[in-house]
């Protein structure tokens, strides 16, 4: 039994590294963030699967935290701000898809050759995730780095949290639910800032190119 | 090498000649059927080959020997790729002949033939179709390379008979790697294939297309044994699909008898990757030509993500 969960769990955190990957080479946001909603319907899977294999029920609640979090408002937020901002499609690499696709690889493997000793000490199930999880926030720190404009970056910003919270439940079985809480508050309240943030941009600069904002004075 | 290894191995060839028609035109039908077609019959690519054979082969004036002996090697190339694979039986006298790795080199040499052959005649339109095939060549080889090498990690051994006799004997588990591998190796074959998204196997349209503008300046015999090498090609990626994702079925060299039951069952795992190959092709638009190195880097990374989570997570079910 805890072998199949084991595997179920194993299996998410592929598809997790799989979606961080699909962020990274995606060129549209609008599929950009149908990916972060998948990744979040993934994470709260991969959550529940672990709570049902360690009897830990706390972790249903921050699956069902994740669920009405990232799966529904975080994404009908994002959906709202691309209209309002009419940002469907356009979407500025600074690196090509392909040599960000192999710097990809090369974090992955640094995140795996990172999590190698601490995955060998810990004890949980999933502790063969942990590298998975490494890997995936610093995916979503690449695509932050790629990307030059602000929504992707947003998307970026929350994919990494994702990612991290990926990392305490394989690693710990989560964080203690003040944490959690205090976390999800983050994030949302980081969402609604950053959504006006965006428009403040828009209205400054008349383009979401964060670019505009190196600059110190009007030239 | 037994009797019984012979006669497995030589049904299997025989097998891969007569059913790689079949198999090209069951995708093609279930292609009409999917796009509201009516389907040509699905003996059409053996009256193909049948029309082609009878009639003459003309040569262009400057053509020289590599033109004509090309057809014969790349035949020749994809019968021993089919009969490396293991379809029917796992106890294949040819198997120790080549493993995965050299299966890879035979798509190779029969890749840069049709390549030289291409532009041997000094045809604008070989040149162009030679180029590119060589650009989805070099980008698809290393992924499919990759996709051996995990199934190799999982089963210990890169000789193809052994690694479907490993998979077959495992317990039936989720591996994530497994699966990765497999969405690699379907688009590698679809680009190996000329197949949609990469290119049309059914336009002649000169922008676009890679695979026919190779063969433009064929005819007659030579071109018959083209086409079938293509379908041969097809039947190979199919069961290469089939050998290391869904190597059920297959008869080993203790239970010869299940050399009876391995054959209808490779008919049903055939029409279904037929089925799903058809699908594929009619869900997807075909891309630019500059995408295609984007496409296939993305193979590439999913087939090393597939052998790097194999290697962290381990086998998965023990």
């Amino acid at each position: 039994m805890s072998g199949l969960m084991q595997q179920l769990v194993n299996l998410f955190a592929a598809l997790l590294l799989l979606l961080a990957f699909a962020m990274l080479a995606q060129r549209r946001i609008l599929s950009l963030i149908h990916l972060y909603t998948l990744q979040g319907v993934v994470l709260v899977a991969a959550t529940a699967v672990m709570g049902y294999a360690t009897r830990q029920p706390h972790l249903y609640v921050s699956a069902g935290m994740t669920l009405a979090l990232k799966v529904l408002l975080i994404p009908w937020l994002l959906h709202r701000v691309i209209n309002r901002l009419n940002v469907r499609w356009d979407m500025e690499m600074l690196i090509n898809v392909p040599t960000t696709l192999i710097a990809g690889i090369v974090l992955v493997i640094f995140a795996f050759y990172l999590a190698a000793p601490i995955a060998g000490l810990a004890a949980s199930i999933a502790r063969g995730t942990l590298g998975i999880a490494l890997a995936c926030v610093l995916l979503s720190f690449m695509m932050m780095i790629t990307r030059s404009k602000a929504v992707p970056q947003v998307i970026g910003f929350l994919a990494m949290e994702n990612g991290l919270f990926f990392a305490a439940t394989a690693a710990t079985y989560g964080m203690p639910m003040v944490v959690e809480l205090g976390i999800a508050l983050d994030v949302l309240v980081g969402i609604l800032i950053l959504g006006v943030f965006l428009f403040q941009i828009r209205e400054q600069f008349d383009s979401l190119d964060i670019r505009h904002l190196e600059k110190l004075k009007d030239d | 090498m037994s009797v019984l290894g012979l006669a497995s191995q030589a049904l299997e060839i025989v097998a891969a000649l007569a059913l790689a028609p079949l198999l090209a035109g069951w995708v093609g039908q279930c292609r009409a059927w999917l796009q509201n077609r009516t389907a040509p019959g699905l003996l059409q690519p053996y009256r193909v080959l049948h029309k082609l054979f009878n009639k003459d082969s003309v040569l262009a004036a400057n053509a020289s020997p590599l033109f004509r002996t090309a057809p014969y090697v790349i035949f020749g190339c994809m019968t021993l790729a089919c009969g490396i694979v293991p379809t029917l039986s796992t106890d294949l006298p040819l198997s120790p002949a080549a493993d995965a790795i050299a299966l890879v080199g035979l798509f190779a040499l029969a890749r840069v033939f049709a390549a030289l052959a291409a532009m041997d005649v000094g045809t604008a339109f070989g040149s162009l179709g030679a180029r590119r095939e060589m650009l989805v060549g070099f980008l698809a080889e290393p992924a499919l390379l990759m996709v051996f090498f995990t199934a190799a990690l999982i089963s210990n051994s890169t000789s193809l008979t052994s690694i479907v006799r490993t998979l077959s004997a495992q317990e039936i588990g989720i591996q994530p790697s497994l699966a990765l591998a497999a969405v690699a190796l379907i688009m590698v074959a679809l680009a190996e294939n000329a197949r949609v998204p990469v290119d049309n196997p059914a336009t002649h349209l000169e922008l676009t297309m890679v695979h026919e503008a190779l063969i433009l300046e064929y005819s007659g015999r030579h071109l018959a044994l083209i086409e079938w090498a293509a379908a041969l090609k097809l039947f190979a990626y199919a069961c290469i699909g089939m050998a290391l994702f869904a190597p059920w079925g297959v008869a080993h060299a203790q239970a010869p008898a299940a050399l009876l039951t391995a054959a209808p069952v490779l008919v049903a795992k055939l029409a279904a990757t037929g089925f799903l190959l058809a699908l594929l092709e009619t869900l997807s638009a075909k891309m630019r030509i500059f995408r295609v190195p984007e496409f296939l880097g993305m193979a590439f990374m999913l087939a090393v993500i597939a052998m790097l989570v194999k290697i962290l997570l381990g086998a998965g079910p023990q």
